[in-house]
């Protein structure tokens, strides 16, 4: 049965460290739904979280064949853990249609970072499912473009 | 503590982890390395080959015979790409590899300048780990660690990238002990071996199968221990060839594509499938479905990965092979199925009688068979790949570890020269004969000349059947006999070519020839490389075979040549 799950992954801050686990999942027909890295409070690790799904075979084979890198210390699939995704977003085709973006991006607590001639451009941190409503909101008024973040991830102590 | 360049550095690092033979071909690039080996020529010996290619192969096959991290040097560009099947062949078979290259000056790299090629990104798939060096003051250490990585847990290749700037640049040197590997505690649990062992104890119909990750001496010597003491019979993967005593009562032959009727039968009848390093490659299990069906898997293996990869493992203990089963022996009481090994055991033989034709009446098993007496078992057996591969391995009786030397997992053709030049190399005293068909000999010949020229004296054996066999039976068998260009048919004339690479050179034709041209090669080889043409029919198939996907348990045992 094919589920999706949340890997975190300490890698070494080092080149080509991107190119390895990337090159690890194509070769092994293994998908990234995501994939989210950036350096952590040592400069010398970096922490990816990656959005992968297939069967608990697959999952395990994830796990076992990452941890052979040698730029990966510590692979972990989370199970309890807070999931937060950023989003950048571009919407709204006239003058008209700015009041009734601001009032969905109140309501989902979104900021407004831009403004343009004929539309505005917001940014929101949530769940994923919140990102996903929040753009279906804002598509009657036409989105001019969008960027996701993917999930980043963190599991509870 | 001295300053010294990169290149000395490197040669350094090379004396420091106990290299004597490294194996390349020079070039822009690496020409300060080349100026140190130069130096060090005292202390390292270098052997030059034909093609990088054939380096790379050289050092696996030194690895593969010695045990020792083979090392191949080249130079940037073509030359490291040269290295590119070299190093998967070693990374598939699990050998320990160090590649050095050159590359562009780091001023340079990224520009596309002249030989200049991203060999750490192309590599990446193929090896264990690998690396670029931009800073000297890093070199030593990462040489070491490349070492350390290629010999740790399960073996493998490493490539170093070397700019040529890094290699003039000086820095301090100290020497440093080489970094004990210490496998990881956890793995070695008692009550994972415990259970290991009542698994064992309660099992009827034991099946001891092995590959190789106990291919070695001490491995050989617990693997023969466990098979008196669980009472059990023995097959071994082509990996594993030798790492059981062949000519022992309890050994059934090769399991797989083109294993015995023995080795299949017990798989199919045992309750309890012992699989000691091994990684149940496709070539072996068939079709997973119908694999071991009323067994329980009991999976050793160094590489957590490998546990549930291809045949899900019923109890599963990580660890060196040899170390898990020395732990078991120390827990596991003698068990008695003298009639489970006796039923198994009565009928060990591959039962495959080769004919020949009326013009071409050598058969390769008369070959093969032949250099197996007048060597008495001793020789180092290389192999290419192909059918002549598939004969090497099922006809030769291989007594000790590490004795059969050939590219299992990526079937690299082209392979067995260059690694019979390793081979002798790590053990001249020994008779190294490399097993070639006319298909494979001529991916690679040109290393010929490394034999003469450095006086390797190899015996290279090419078994002539002017077709790329292999494919040619998948054709015949699969493909209604479109034998779509695998009939070589090619005008060369081996003699002349062996002479003009100055090669002792003879053809073998007739059957009845065959004892005094092999003994006279055995003969030659004690000084000298040599070459031996063996003529033989085109339609002499490699059998049993098990098609591809299908149970190993229903083999094709006959092949009609009906035209």
């Amino acid at each position: 049965m094919t589920d999706q799950y949340v890997l975190s992954v300490l890698v070494d801050n080092s080149i080509g460290v991107l190119g390895r686990v990337t090159g690890l999942f194509s070769r092994r027909g293994y998908n990234i739904k995501s994939l989210n890295v950036a350096e952590t409070e040592n400069p010398a690790l970096s922490r990816m979280t990656i959005v992968t799904e297939g069967d608990s075979g697959t999952i395990e084979q994830i796990e076992k064949q990452l941890l052979k890198l040698y730029d990966v210390s510590e692979v972990k699939i989370l199970h309890d853990a807070v999931c937060r995704e950023h989003i950048l977003i571009r919407a709204g085709n006239s003058p008209s249609s700015r009041q009734p973006i601001i009032e969905i991006a109140n309501l989902f607590r979104a900021k407004v970072v831009n403004v343009g001639e004929d539309g505005l451009m917001l940014e929101l941190t949530g769940e994923p499912e919140k990102i996903n409503s929040f753009i279906g909101l804002l598509k009657p008024f036409k989105i001019n473009k969008l960027v996701r973040t993917g999930i980043c991830a963190l599991e509870r102590d | 503590m001295s300053k010294m360049t990169g290149a000395d550095i490197i040669c350094e690092c090379l004396i420091e982890q106990g290299v004597d033979t490294v194996f390349g071909y020079p070039g822009g690039a690496v020409l300060n390395i080349y100026d140190s080996l130069y130096k060090y020529s005292d202390k390292i010996k270098h052997v030059l080959t034909a093609h990088e290619q054939g380096a790379s192969h050289a050092a696996d096959g030194y690895a593969r015979a010695s045990g020792k991290t083979g090392v191949v040097i080249a130079t940037s560009g073509p030359g490291a790409t040269n290295l590119v099947t070299g190093i998967a062949t070693a990374y598939m078979d699990s050998v320990p590899m160090v590649a050095i290259t050159g590359n562009v000056a780091c001023a340079l790299l990224g520009l596309d300048s002249f030989q200049e090629v991203d060999i750490t990104g192309i590599t990446m798939p193929i090896t264990k780990h690998n690396f670029i060096v931009k800073d000297v003051e890093k070199l030593a250490d990462t040489i070491r660690e490349a070492f350390y990585i290629a010999s740790e847990g399960r073996k493998g290749p490493v490539l170093v990238d070397v700019p040529k700037d890094v290699t003039a640049k000086v820095a301090d040197f100290v020497n440093k002990p080489i970094k004990p590997y210490t496998p990881i505690k956890t793995l070695h649990q008692d009550d994972c071996i415990q259970k290991a062992v009542e698994m064992i104890k309660e099992s009827k119909r034991p099946y001891i199968y092995c590959g190789g990750g106990i291919n070695n001496p001490r491995g050989a010597q617990v693997l023969k221990q466990l098979a008196k003491v669980a009472d059990a019979p023995v097959s071994a993967s082509l990996m594993a060839q030798g790492c059981y005593d062949q000519t022992d009562g309890r050994y059934i032959g090769m399991l797989g594509m083109h294993g015995t009727a023995a080795a299949a039968k017990a798989l199919s009848e045992c309750d309890l499938f012992i699989a000691i390093g091994t990684r149940f490659s496709d070539r072996v299990i068939g079709d997973p479905a119908t694999f071991a069906q009323k067994a329980k898997v009991l999976h050793i293996d160094i590489d957590p990965a490998e546990i549930n990869k291809n045949i899900t493992a019923y109890h599963k203990v990580i660890g060196d092979s040899a170390d898990v089963v020395e732990k078991l022996l120390k827990l596991l009481p003698q068990q008695d199925h003298a009639e489970w090994v006796k039923n198994i055991c009565s009928d060990r033989e591959l039962n495959v009688k080769q004919v020949g034709t009326k013009e071409l009446d050598l058969t390769p098993q008369q070959l093969i068979e032949t250099l197996d007496r007048l060597t008495g078992g001793d020789a180092l057996i290389c192999t290419e790949v192909g059918q002549a591969q598939m004969w090497a391995a099922q006809y030769y009786k291989y007594r000790f570890p590490r004795q059969l030397i050939t590219s299992g997992g990526l079937g690299t053709m082209g392979f067995g020269l260059g690694a019979s030049i390793g081979a002798k190399c790590a053990c001249p005293s020994r008779t190294v004969i490399n097993v070639a068909g006319d298909g494979s000999f001529h991916m690679n010949l040109n290393e010929l000349v490394t034999l003469s020229k450095h006086n390797i004296p190899v015996i290279e054996l090419v078994i002539n059947n002017n077709v790329l066999g292999m494919v040619r039976q998948w054709q015949r068998l699969f493909y209604e006999k479109h034998f779509s260009q695998t009939t070589l048919d090619r005008p060369t004339d081996y003699v002349k070519l062996g002479e003009a690479f100055g090669i002792k050179s003879f053809a073998l034709t007739k059957a009845a020839d065959c004892e005094d041209v092999l003994s006279k090669a055995i003969e030659i080889s004690k000084t000298a490389p040599v070459l031996i043409e063996a003529r033989i029919d085109r339609d002499i198939n490699v059998l049993p075979m098990v098609p591809a996907g299908k149970s190993v348990t229903e083999p094709i045992l006959d092949i009609v040549i009906d035209d």
